[in-house]
């Protein structure tokens, strides 16, 4: 029957097109997010079992100076990181959306090539390029060895981090970035030339300004992740680069405490929904154009 | 009213396309300049070069003697009024009239009084706060004017500056501009494809094709005399009948038209000889109608001047336009029983009955006077 498959007549057999996904989506999404949750309220009461008393001595625990501090670095780490991806990635999007067509693709592939490596692979070659007797020191002693320029002692500091956080997040940034740029009318760049602007003042007082919606989500897609990054200051950073899902990780794992950690990562989740909810409520805020 | 503009011997290329082919122009100073043409015929590239967002493959263009060539946008005493009209969106309309000034550094209060005064002068005062989101076509039309013709330019380039408008605007603004070309007495150079556009507001009119010019002359030279078939074709509608000359007196020529069976009279020589092929424009307006009847004798009408041309026809098709009406008449042509030329004649309804009462099917004569019709070579 024909009708089957008309929407409008059909209505309840389109919706049961939503019960596979959202069963999947309960299962393996809301289910174990509401057990962690539960956790966050609960206590240890054996090496493996955990009693909900809702107690909320995890949070009270969580928002002691030691972790707030961790918290406060993170924060500090991620926000840095995602300024310097903002500065790095703008003209490279501009670059992109200025390409010829068929060196676009290209150039959109050479971004997004890295996404499709192994994040651990990635960190790892990382620290081939910036430990001691790395690429970058070779580079650096045999050119400029004779000038007294040593090796740099790049690895396991906050250094190696923000490199790290900044290398790995870029994409982040330039897709939506490019998307933005690539909309913009050419010839409102154009008028602003005709109208007597430098290439660089054509860029910051009329490119950058309509570039706002690109750069905001851009913002938010790059903070969220970096917040949460967990490899990098792991494996480059050294005992002081601990971000706050290190943190998280060792509650989970060598300190066994569970109760803990889901409170640590339920504070985290907590922060960034108010972030996104702020950024929503601010885009509501400006007149649609 | 010297030059203002030349273009000399301008080509640009784009890979292995000739946009622009080898062009010699020169605008004086205070003329509203047409370039009119097809799309693809290389006029929004030569006005592209002018405000110098494209840069020419060879040649040079000189502003007031001074070789402008390859100077940047910025450095170039012309404004533009945009085809998508590019008002910035995020700025208000006087932050937009103020913005070329601002980039000139001019102080804040001389910005806001000019671009004030450039607000009246498009009738938009009182429109300074608003968004550009709020403005409608025909007013961002006239925000991106104001705009350009604040920062006191030379020239005024106007790219296609009407086509995004409705019919109605449209003709409202091409008297308005007209009346402010004269206000401000700056030489404006326009590209439209669309002819009425040109021939009404243009002094001077450049046609293009295929990257070259074909013709620059005033509206009504562009008209009466085309130099070409294609500008005949372009500019207006027009008849064209294949001959070649058959007799050339001092003061008239007579001309065989083999499509038409008939020879007509000229009322000036063609300078040329029997061999060469020629073309015999006719414009629809300037062709006449009368009833034929049954009989098939050419009517020998009172005060008839000599070399009146004549021939019969059959009306195929009728189109009332209001003020006028357009009749699509098939010659009989030289052989009986095969379908002969078609002609396209205009006659203004002068009265609000048409006293003749031409129809579908009905046998006519379409006549001609000696001095109607123009001779082509190309």
């Amino acid at each position: 029957m024909a009708n089957e498959l008309d929407w409008h007549r059909n209505k309840s057999g389109f919706a049961a097109l939503l019960g596979p996904p959202l069963g999947w989506f309960l299962l393996f999404f809301a289910v174990p997010m509401a057990v962690v949750w539960a956790y966050s309220f609960g206590t240890n009461s054996g090496i493996a079992d955990i009693e909900i008393s809702g107690t909320f001595a995890n949070y009270a625990r969580a928002l002691e100076p030691l972790y707030l501090g961790i918290l406060g670095k993170s924060l500090a780490f991620a926000a840095l990181a995602t300024l310097i991806c903002l500065i790095v990635a703008f003209p490279v999007a501009l670059a992109i959306s200025f390409a010829p067509p068929q060196l676009k693709t290209w150039l959109l592939i050479g971004v997004m090539l890295p996404f499709w490596t192994n994040l651990l692979i990635r960190t790892y070659a990382l620290i081939a390029i910036l430990r001691d007797e790395g690429l970058l020191n070779m580079a650096l002693t045999s050119a400029f060895g004779w000038a007294g320029v040593g090796p740099l002692a790049i690895m396991n500091s906050n250094m190696a981090v923000m490199i790290g956080l900044v290398y790995v997040h870029l994409p982040f940034m330039v897709l939506p970035l490019y998307a933005a740029l690539d909309r913009l009318d050419r010839s409102l760049i154009e008028a602003a030339l005709d109208l007597g602007a430098g290439h660089v003042r054509a860029i910051f007082t009329i490119v950058v300004p309509l570039a706002v919606p690109g750069i905001l989500s851009g913002l938010l897609l790059t903070f969220i992740p970096v917040l949460g990054s967990y490899l990098a200051p792991d494996l480059l950073g050294g005992p002081d680069s601990q971000m706050i899902a290190n943190v998280i990780e060792r509650q989970f794992k060598r300190a066994n405490d569970w109760p803990f950690g889901a409170a640590l990562a339920f504070l985290l989740m907590y922060l960034t929904l108010f972030g996104i909810a702020a950024q929503a409520m601010m885009q509501r805020k400006r007149p649609v154009d | 009213m010297g030059t203002i503009i030349e273009f000399r011997n301008i080509t640009k290329r784009f890979g292995p396309v000739v946009a622009v082919d080898d062009v010699s122009l020169t605008i004086n100073e205070g003329e509203f300049f047409a370039l009119l043409g097809p799309s693809g015929c290389g006029k929004t590239t030569l006005l592209r070069m002018l405000a110098g967002f494209e840069l020419p493959t060879r040649g040079q263009i000189f502003i007031d003697g001074k070789d402008i060539s390859r100077a940047p946008p910025n450095r170039r005493p012309v404004n533009m009024v945009f085809q998508s009209y590019a008002v910035f969106p995020h700025l208000s309309v006087l932050k937009n009239i103020e913005y070329g000034l601002r980039m000139d550094g001019v102080p804040a209060a001389e910005r806001r009084a000019r671009a004030e005064a450039a607000l009246s002068l498009v009738q938009l005062e009182g429109y300074g706060e608003r968004m550009p989101d709020q403005l409608s076509g025909g007013q961002r039309q006239r925000v991106a004017l104001a705009r350009a013709v604040v920062k006191r330019p030379r020239v005024l380039l106007l790219d296609e500056p009407l086509s995004a408008l409705d019919a109605k605007l449209r003709e409202e603004l091409r008297f308005e501009m007209s009346a402010l070309q004269d206000k401000l007495g700056i030489t404006f150079v326009m590209v439209t494809h669309d002819q009425d556009e040109a021939l009404v507001l243009a002094t001077r009119c450049a046609v293009m094709n295929k990257g070259s010019l074909m013709q620059v002359a005033t509206p009504a030279d562009l008209y009466e005399f085309p130099a070409s078939r294609l500008v005949a074709d372009f500019i207006g509608s027009v008849n064209l009948f294949a001959g070649n000359v058959r007799s050339e007196e001092a003061n008239h020529a007579i001309i065989d038209l083999p499509e038409l069976g008939i020879s007509a009279w000229l009322d000036h020589g063609t300078g040329t000889s029997e061999t060469v092929q020629l073309w015999l424009a006719l414009r629809p307006e300037k062709v006449e109608l009368m009833k034929r009847g049954t009989t098939d004798r050419p009517p020998v009408m009172e005060g008839t001047p000599p070399g009146y041309n004549v021939a019969a026809g059959t009306i195929l098709d009728i189109a009332y336009l209001g003020s006028e009406s357009v009749y699509d008449i098939r010659l009989d042509g030289p052989e009986t029983g095969k379908e002969g030329k078609r002609i396209r004649v205009i006659r203004p309804n002068l009265t609000r009955w048409d006293q003749e009462d031409f129809t579908w099917d009905e046998p006519v004569w379409i006549g001609w006077h000696a001095e109607a019709a123009h001779i082509l070579q190309q």
